[in-house]
């Protein structure tokens, strides 16, 4: 037992400075000077200030914008700081109330909706920071969107179908439509 | 289920196997010491290694030794990641300013991550510094992943020689594992992994301004950061503006690459795979789950060509991927079906070229049903853990996919290293109970399987469900188990069954709502984490060296062809019937009778 030991000490010392320290520095330097806005969270930035990244959500509850999905995040919906799903179960009241004040939030911003309810815009996603929502669910705000701004509402279709991703490669994933994009580019219009 | 979702999933296995031989061969040319592609590189990194530790390459070891020697590593692993999370706030790269993690936290979290378990009780952006991360989770990511090799190796070993004392050496088998197999392959992910976006820093935490502010509820703290109560004991809140947001970033891209390619499943952030900047498009999504399964694919193939013949590999690869394909048609169902509670509220839950519908709580819309289900099967069929969903929110029965894959022993592809050498145990056990039918003793790859070694595999595989279901009754029976319960009525037993499930597998993955991080939860846990992997281990070594005393037996014309699609059947049946007959009754409990309740209401 007494001849492993010295192994054991030295082998985790080696392989420690190796997995844990070289290889991470490794990484970084490849990744800093190879795809240095990806390694560096994406962010977008307007007159050199960060005001979002293009991958995570933001909220918005604003008739003129496009709402994302719901978030569990706390103490304030898509805080980036703290991920968190609801994790509520399918049969827990919680849920159905939950669900059910989107649906009235959604149906006061814009009353006589005649479209069907995307199940995207009502349900948490995982992360709390997801920042797409289905081409469903943009379709079902353009009308109140183009309301709130006084635009024709082909205008905003347009628009939304411009930032409509299809399935990369044409198979994987789904459609989606990046929010905070969205919204950037509505205001930019005006 | 939609055409697309099916073609998706069918690209997935396509791809996976098609990478089995190739990686399959390039390992057993690691582990047989022949030249394999890298040594110019890697080998005198290698050979260096070995000086300082003071060890020779071609020293052999029995089994004692062998298990001495992974014992006293993982020993050490555990004592230093522990002590790492206990004085993080000493230490430089934390520039969050983490102070130490509590003992129960830290003990859970070290025992978790030196099994290749990785249950996470704490949320990795709000507790841990990145060097903690880093050379704590990091390392042992890389290092429980190679012990699980190692292991594997020597029970391969003590199969393929005759008449041996010896199963090789741990040291050995441990660092090449690591330099030759888990490195080249994490470095080539993660480079892929940034290029889509996953985060590679040492920056802190990004500040963005909102361009809605968002107004909330903040509650209201005393002067020890203890939430205020208000008369009816509700948290007292305060309206408050959120004008920025605070983007957690990190190095993640190389620690998520070795999380997935070492069925390990840590995420670097709270969500783990859920979050975009750990899994940021579809692309990124099929890389990922593709690592999950890739090294316990291949592995079969290297133990077919160390044992001289790969058809043994195969018939064990198509045990796996069959059990676990029976199983996703189920999860896409019940995912895709969604939530009758949502359909009675007028919401659209139909796949449409629109959205992918079904019940999207707790999924990305990047990822849909497809992605998700083939995740959450992929993730406990391996003893990965990692999720790009929140399990907790899935239909009864969409968890209920991954919660029986887990009670199947992780064998089921499972853990690198361990997954197989699980597999193995249950093949003696097929060849075992086909020798009672006809009366024969039984043979495995040549060797005769005798008493001694049939109480080592039934010693294997009764340890598991002792502490699963032990554990989960005692949670299910005593107030500090039930108060941790987050979903109310059956989901909430669910939540314990899944608990234990997943730390009594090594696999990681959670009912979230569950509050795990609790001292009852820390410690039995922790324990359960440290009995699965090291009774399994133990007993598998000792397996390994009396296969390898043993003379090898010509095959006659009784001798049961462990190759054949009769002989897949078979196994998958005892694999099948072991793990019905144990957890059926508690599968029962928790999300059947969800199901029914759901469906009826």
């Amino acid at each position: 037992m007494r001849t492993q030991l010295r192994p054991a000490l030295v082998s985790l010392v080696a392989l420690t400075l190796i997995t844990g320290l070289l290889y991470p520095l490794v990484v970084t330097g490849i990744a800093q000077v190879l795809f240095p806005r990806q390694a560096n969270g994406s962010l977008i930035l307007i007159n050199g200030q960060p005001v979002g990244s293009s991958l995570i959500g933001q909220p918005f509850d604003a008739p003129k914008y496009f709402w994302g999905r719901p978030s569990a995040t706390s103490p304030f919906p898509y805080n980036a700081a703290a991920s968190s799903g609801s994790n509520l179960g399918p049969t827990n009241d919680a849920l159905i109330k939950a669900v059910q004040a989107r649906i009235d939030a959604l149906k006061t911003a814009d009353p006589d909706n005649p479209l069907p309810l995307p199940v995207d815009l009502v349900t948490a996603s995982g992360s709390g920071l997801d920042p797409h929502i289905s081409p469903a669910s943009a379709a079902y705000q353009v009308r109140r969107v183009a309301r709130a701004r006084g635009m024709e509402e082909a205008a905003v279709r347009q628009l939304v179908s411009q930032h409509t991703e299809g399935r990369q490669l044409g198979i994987l994933g789904e459609p989606r439509v990046n929010v905070l994009a969205l919204n950037l580019a509505l205001d930019t219009l005006k | 289920m939609t055409i697309n979702g099916l073609v998706q999933i069918g690209l997935y296995f396509v791809v996976l196997l098609a990478l089995v031989k190739p990686l399959g061969w390039y390992m057993a040319r690691v582990y047989e010491g022949q030249p394999c592609g890298l040594d110019r590189v890697v080998g005198p990194l290698e050979r260096l290694i070995y000086r300082l530790c003071g060890v020779r390459q071609t020293d052999e070891m029995n089994w004692k030794t062998y298990a001495v020697a992974m014992l006293l590593f993982n020993g050490a692993g555990l004592f230093a990641l522990y002590a790492l999370q206990r004085w993080q706030g000493f230490f430089p790269l934390n520039p969050q300013g983490f102070g130490a993690v509590a003992p129960d936290l830290a003990f859970n979290t070290a025992a978790s991550f030196v099994t290749n378990t990785n249950w996470q009780a704490y949320g990795g952006e709000t507790t841990l510094s990145y060097l903690t991360q880093m050379l704590g989770l990091n390392v042992q990511n890389f290092v429980s992943a190679a012990t699980g090799m190692a292991i594997l190796v020597a029970l391969i070993r003590g199969l393929a020689r005759r008449s041996a004392a010896t199963i090789g050496n741990f040291w050995t088998d441990l660092v090449r594992s690591t330099l030759y197999i888990l490195l080249p392959l994490a470095l080539l992910l993660s480079l892929l992994l940034v290029s889509q976006g996953v985060v590679q820093t040492f920056a802190s935490y990004q500040t963005a301004t909102l361009l809605q502010p968002a107004s909330y509820a903040k509650p209201v703290m005393d002067a020890n950061g203890q939430p205020v109560l208000d008369e009816q004991g509700q948290p007292k809140t305060e309206p408050a503006t959120a004008v920025e947001q605070v983007l957690a970033v990190g190095p993640a891209a190389s620690q998520i690459a070795i999380k997935q390619l070492g069925t390990n499943g840590g995420g670097f952030f709270n969500v783990n795979s859920a979050h975009p900047f750990e899994n940021p498009t579809p692309w990124s999504n099929f890389l990922q789950v593709l690592a999950i399964l890739l090294v316990p694919a291949a592995l079969c193939y290297t133990l077919g060509m160390m044992v001289g013949d790969t058809r043994q590999g195969w018939a064990l690869l198509a045990a796996m991927t069959i059990l676990l394909l029976c199983f996703i048609p189920l999860g896409l169902w019940a995912e895709q079906s969604g939530n009758p509670a949502f359909t009675a509220l007028g919401i659209d839950q139909a796949s449409s070229a629109g959205q992918s519908g079904g019940n999207m709580e707790g999924k990305e819309t990047r990822f849909g049903i497809a992605n998700s289900v083939l995740w959450s099967a992929a993730t406990t069929a391996a003893s990965n853990g990692s999720v790009n969903s929140m399990h907790d929110s899935c239909t009864p029965l969409g968890g209920l996919v991954p919660l029986f894959l887990m009670q199947f022993g992780e064998v089921v592809f499972g853990g690198v290293g361990s997954g197989l050498y699980g597999m193995i145990v249950f093949a003696i056990i097929a060849v075992f109970v086909a020798g009672l039918m006809v009366g024969r003793t039984p043979e495995y790859l040549g060797k005769k399987i005798e008493p001694y070694e049939m109480k080592m595999a039934s010693l294997l595989i009764l340890i598991m469900p002792i502490v699963v279901l032990g554990f989960t009754a005692v949670a299910s029976v005593t107030g500090v188990g039930t108060s941790s319960i987050f979903n109310p009525g059956s989901h909430g037993f669910s939540e314990m069954l899944y608990a234990y499930s997943s730390m009594g597998n090594n696999n990681g993955s959670a009912f979230g709502g569950l509050s795990v991080n609790t001292p009852f939860y820390n410690l039995t846990g922790g324990i359960a984490m440290l009995i699965s992997r090291f009774w399994w281990a133990i007993p598998t070594l000792a397996l390994a060296g009396a296969l390898a005393r043993k003379k090898l037996v010509p095959a006659g014309p009784g001798t049961l062809p462990t190759y054949t699609p009769l002989f897949i059947v078979l196994l998958i049946g005892v694999v099948v019937l072991v793990g019905a007959l144990t957890f059926v009754p508690a599968l029962a409990l928790g999300p059947i009778i969800e199901h029914i309740l759901m469906v009826s209401r």
